[in-house]
């Protein structure tokens, strides 16, 4: 007997995963995406309300590999993917790691719209790869991937599961807690969820819906009531930009949190991305949803308290 | 003082006056929204459990508990007479009150019980014991068909998932933070 049992008997788990990173590749490079790496140590995070970075010297490890990758995109990278760690500090539960693997993609010529359809796609082709078919059993449910996945505007959803509006629980500063207790457990339980138009103030880096722009063109995928991935069109207009990130960095003052520098190189060639839209996945996740696993902790080698 | 970013399963804090643990904790970040802290809290004093949801930054006062030094005698009903080491005073805890600890606990087995003024109101355990398995099915070596552990009871009639190697009157740690199986007593 080894004596990590805990680390031997994830072993079936760890294979699984390879699989599940392996047919991701595949599905990207049959698509025509190129595989890119970007710094994992940057100089400056995002400004995000709710994001914290974790320092490293007097730089930061990179919470997303969003800025570089836009940073490709404006400098004509049209189709681009990546797998890496990502580094969010104090982020540690059941679903949370604050060390986590994230695939982040890009899309030119595309919106939100198209993305979610992309996506759809990733997730049934992982599905063939790894042999499972395409009816997941995830907490209980079965949960079919073949087409069309529920859409639904986060309007909709305060409307079908919440006591409140949208405006109501914003003013009241309770769109988290409804999210979580009254919403989530609800999306994604037969077919996976596409939840979209969050509110404005809610997409620091998405771009404000035509039609309608109290809300963001931004989306967030859920399956069994665990989210998986958030997506949006992307902002490309750097003097908007800016003025969001001050002010997600007066949010973090008001809240007693350190503020971040505006990524100026970032900024400064924002104006140049075509019109475009991304996401990011938790693989990690991702991983949870294809093995039935209940909490994060089984899906990888190591957490934090096992090292 | 702890914060919202402390809260784990076990920790003890005050709440209106009263003692209360943790007893589960859920981490909660909807998309890009703020961190909150989903928690069961059971009073220390009533039993009763609360659920409350905290969120980044709310402050939290610990539950100073003086601890004293004694052996668990025996289980009466849902009683549990511990037996003070120094002074041979004998208190009770009801089952209530002791929590998952109960799952852990054989006679003679030495606790440190916690009282909130003079009122014993739980005890506090190593984070491994040694507990023996009663009962659990024999193993086919060589089914891979089967999951990679299978449920035993230990001598307190606490139910666990063991490898598949575990037999029936081995010895085994378990840790009892999480209550899961940590590895075989070599004898």
């Amino acid at each position: 007997m080894a004596k990590n049992w805990p680390l031997a008997r994830r072993k079936k788990a760890l294979q699984q995963r390879a699989r599940i990173l392996q047919g991701i590749r595949q599905f990207f490079i049959e698509e025509g995406y190129l595989e890119v790496e970007t710094p994992h140590r940057i100089p400056t995070p995002a400004p995000e309300s709710h994001i914290e970075a974790i320092a490293s010297d007097t730089w930061f490890l990179h919470t997303s590999p969003e800025l570089c990758m836009k940073r490709l995109v404006a400098a004509g990278y049209d189709k681009i993917f990546q797998i890496c760690r990502c580094w969010r500090e104090r982020e540690r539960g059941s679903l949370h790691l604050p060390e986590f693997t994230l695939l982040e993609w890009y899309q030119t010529r595309g919106d939100y719209r198209s993305l979610m359809e992309e996506c759809e796609d990733l997730f049934r082709s992982v599905a063939r790869t790894i042999g499972v078919g395409q009816r997941v059993i995830f907490r209980g449910r079965e949960i079919d991937l073949s087409e069309p996945w529920e859409r639904i505007s986060v309007k909709e959803a305060f409307r079908c599961y919440a006591r409140t509006s949208v405006s109501n629980a914003l003013e009241k500063n309770l769109f988290d807690e409804i999210m979580v207790q009254d919403i989530e457990p609800n999306l994604g339980l037969e077919r996976p969820t596409f939840i979209y138009d969050y509110p404005a103030q809610r997409g620091a880096l998405a771009r404000l819906k035509k039609e309608d722009p109290t809300v963001a063109e931004r989306f967030e995928l859920y399956m069994g009531g665990l989210e998986l991935a958030n997506g949006f069109s992307e902002l490309a207009d750097s003097e908007e930009q800016k003025k969001r990130f001050q002010a997600e960095n007066d949010n973090r003052q008001s809240n007693g949190k350190p503020i971040y520098s505006m990524p100026d190189k970032f900024l400064a060639e924002l104006d140049d991305m075509p019109p475009s839209a991304g996401i990011a996945v938790g693989v990690d996740r991702l991983v949870m949803v294809f093995l039935d696993s209940e909490t994060i902790d089984e899906v990888v080698a190591f957490t934090p308290e096992e090292l | 003082m702890y914060t919202a970013s402390d809260l784990r399963k076990g920790l003890k804090v005050i709440i209106d006056g009263e003692p209360y643990i943790v007893t589960a904790f859920e981490f909660s970040k909807p998309g890009k929204g703020q961190a909150l802290y989903r928690t069961k809290l059971r009073n220390m004093i009533t039993g009763l459990t609360i659920d409350r949801t905290y969120r980044e930054g709310e402050t939290f006062e610990p539950a100073s508990l003086e601890e004293r030094a004694m052996q668990f005698l025996y289980k009466e009903g849902d009683h549990y007479h511990f037996m003070d080491n120094e002074t041979y005073e004998q208190i009770i805890i009801s089952e209530e009150s002791l929590g998952d600890a109960k799952n852990f606990l054989i006679e003679n087995f030495n606790v440190e019980v916690l009282l909130f003024g003079e009122r014993a109101i739980g005890v506090e355990l190593p984070n491994f014991v040694n507990l023996r398995v009663i009962k659990t099915e024999p193993w086919m070596r060589g089914d891979t068909s089967r999951a990679d552990f299978k449920p035993a009871t230990l001598e307190t009639g606490y139910m666990l998932r063991v490898p598949p190697f575990i037999e029936e009157g081995e010895l085994i740690t378990v840790d009892t933070r999480t209550g899961e199986f940590s590895k075989r007593v070599k004898e």
